[in-house]
């Protein structure tokens, strides 16, 4: 049914698009991989490049804050999507309230950063100010290590719950409404309804949220890059930050291609599983 | 009785965490309007409350670095990069969706899979390869690698809402004489407005708001993004809250527009993970 000349032209819907990727992402992903094995004299020493990076102090930092950011942001961000979710399922109001949580998924990374300067700010900041009721002296959040991370964790919990809110959201409207009607008329709960109809049932959405958050989590850098450059010191660095300094201050680009890698393992680690179940 | 408290209850409770979310830009809000002096102590203080255009000139006029010029470079990137992708994407996800070929299954989770890659990844590579074509600080260069850097997801959304079109008009079409690309051009993209409006709303968003790319790519002052200018003005005008205000607020009612104006097209893109 088709002519012989179909097979060879339908190649070209592929072709421009699969140019650029290959050209720009796929290519420079396996460069980067490859380099991260050489030192920076040019010799084969995968095991020593990636120790050495290992070593530092800065790395090591950027590896835990990493992990920090992932064991509170991932539970607050999937929690409070999906408590939002369901609050905000019949509210009167809705649709005004629904879109300002979903605002910070469309705020620039990098505005967010100036708003957590500005909110755990001394003089301006709403954060300080209020803690000043229960007697806690004001001070600026992010520039002190030891309060500079949560502050832009709880930053990036203002940017991302609203992905968590929208993607449960719609989940909780597949649910049919008889479900709950059926388990009215048995004489259950709301709080029962809840933990045996909505719950089990939102499983898969929260799953795919819990991967996706984890894999932005751990790409996070235009927040920090605005907000504190990784400090003060090393006490808010990040891998994605290190990959940029190294590779684009310091020039050195072996030790930046080490640190992307380690950062691309740990992306591909969540991400592999999930793609591969919902491509195919 | 007790059913209408805890419906009062629950309103109360979504009503002020709505309301506590918007806290953060409505800071920002008002400090931009208003000159410093009235803020310097918070701006939840609203005596004396007087409006002020002034930190939004002075932030649009910036001498050296004004915004005005960085949004029109962030247009100038965004729009043909938003464009090109949902474009080329959308000719790969219609092969994908209906042309059959050996290892095809593999060939596209491959593509996907891209999808999540870091920017950080590609930086160096990309970086040294706009350098050989003579595209770094260029409109150009930082255009080809958002373009390409769209195109995975864009694929992987584009080619399930094909799949999910009625293959009978199609194939009518075909009978009728119709190319491959007659049947995309004429029949596909139509029936795929919605889809694409989303696939736009989303690659315009996420180019709009990189800084990554910028950073790598771009390094003349009047070659910047507005988004790039914003860790820049931080430095320099070091918490000069009036002017960091206003072109925070300028630079995110591009996408939060983009946003209102067409949620129900964000919401479907945003939420299309858990389509199957």
């Amino acid at each position: 049914m088709l002519s012989n000349s179909s097979g060879i032209l339908r190649i070209l819907f592929f072709l421009p698009a699969l140019l650029l990727v290959v050209v720009f992402v796929f290519y420079p992903a396996i460069h980067t991989v490859c380099t991260s094995f050489f030192t920076p004299d040019g010799k084969f020493a995968p095991l020593s490049s990636y120790a050495a990076a290992l070593g530092r102090r800065e790395v090591k930092a950027a590896l835990i804050h990493n992990f920090v950011w992932i064991a509170i942001h991932l539970p607050v961000t999937l929690l409070g999507g999906l408590v939002l979710a369901v609050l905000l399922m019949h509210v009167k109001g809705r649709n005004f309230i629904r879109p300002m949580i979903v605002l910070g998924m469309v705020t620039p990374t990098a505005v967010g950063g100036l708003i957590v300067r500005f909110i755990f700010d001394r003089r301006l900041g709403i954060v300080p100010a209020f803690l000043t009721l229960f007697g806690v002296s004001p001070k600026s959040w992010i520039s002190y290590p030891e309060t500079a991370l949560f502050a832009l964790i709880l930053g990036s919990v203002w940017l991302w719950t609203g992905f968590s809110f929208i993607l449960h959201l719609a989940g909780l409207q597949t649910i049919p409404r008889d479900y709950y009607d059926a388990a009215k008329v048995d004489g259950a709960t709301p709080w029962r309804s809840f933990f045996a109809i909505t719950l089990p049932l939102l499983r898969p959405v929260t799953l795919v949220v819990a991967v996706l958050t984890i894999i932005w989590e751990l790409k996070t850098f235009a927040l920090v890059y605005t907000a504190t450059m990784g400090g003060p010191g090393v006490a808010t660095n990040v891998l994605a930050l290190q990959m940029f300094t190294d590779a684009f201050q310091r020039f050195d680009f072996n030790s930046g291609s080490v640190v992307a890698t380690l950062l691309l393992i740990l992306v591909m680690v969540f991400a592999i599983p999930l793609i591969w179940r919902s491509a195919r | 009785m007790r059913k209408a408290l805890s419906v009062a209850v629950i309103h109360l409770i979504a009503w002020a965490i709505g309301l506590m979310w918007m806290i953060p830009f409505l800071g920002l809000l008002m400090t931009s309007i208003r000159p410093f002096s009235e803020i310097s102590h918070g701006w939840w203080s609203i005596k004396p409350f007087t409006l002020t255009i002034g930190n939004y000139v002075r932030a649009w006029n910036l001498p050296g670095a004004p915004l005005r010029e960085g949004l029109v470079n962030s247009l100038i990137i965004t729009i043909p990069a938003t464009v090109a992708s949902v474009f080329l994407a959308s000719l790969a996800g219609y092969g994908f969706a209906r042309f059959r070929f050996r290892m095809q299954k593999y060939f596209f989770v491959a593509i996907v899979l891209l999808l999540a890659l870091p920017p950080q990844i590609v930086g160096i590579p990309v970086f040294s390869l706009l350098k050989q074509m003579k595209l770094l600080n260029t409109h150009l260069g930082t255009i080809a690698i958002h373009t390409a850097w769209g195109i995975p997801w864009l694929i992987f959304f584009l080619r399930n809402y094909f799949s999910t079109l009625p293959i009978e008009v199609e194939e009518a079409a075909r009978v009728d004489g119709a190319s491959d690309f007659t049947v995309f051009y004429r029949i596909i993209l139509p029936m795929s407005i919605p889809a694409l409006i989303s696939a736009t709303v989303l690659q315009f968003i996420w180019t709009w708001n990189d800084l990554f790319f910028s950073l790598i790519t771009l390094f003349s002052p009047e070659k910047m993004t507005a988004i790039q200018r914003l860790p820049l003005m931080k430095e320099r005008f070091l918490e000069d809250w009036e002017l960091l205000s206003a072109a925070s607020v300028i630079v995110s009612l591009v996408p939060i527009s983009v946003f209102s104006f067409l949620q129900k097209y964000y919401v479907k893109g945003m939420t299309a993970w858990i389509g199957k």
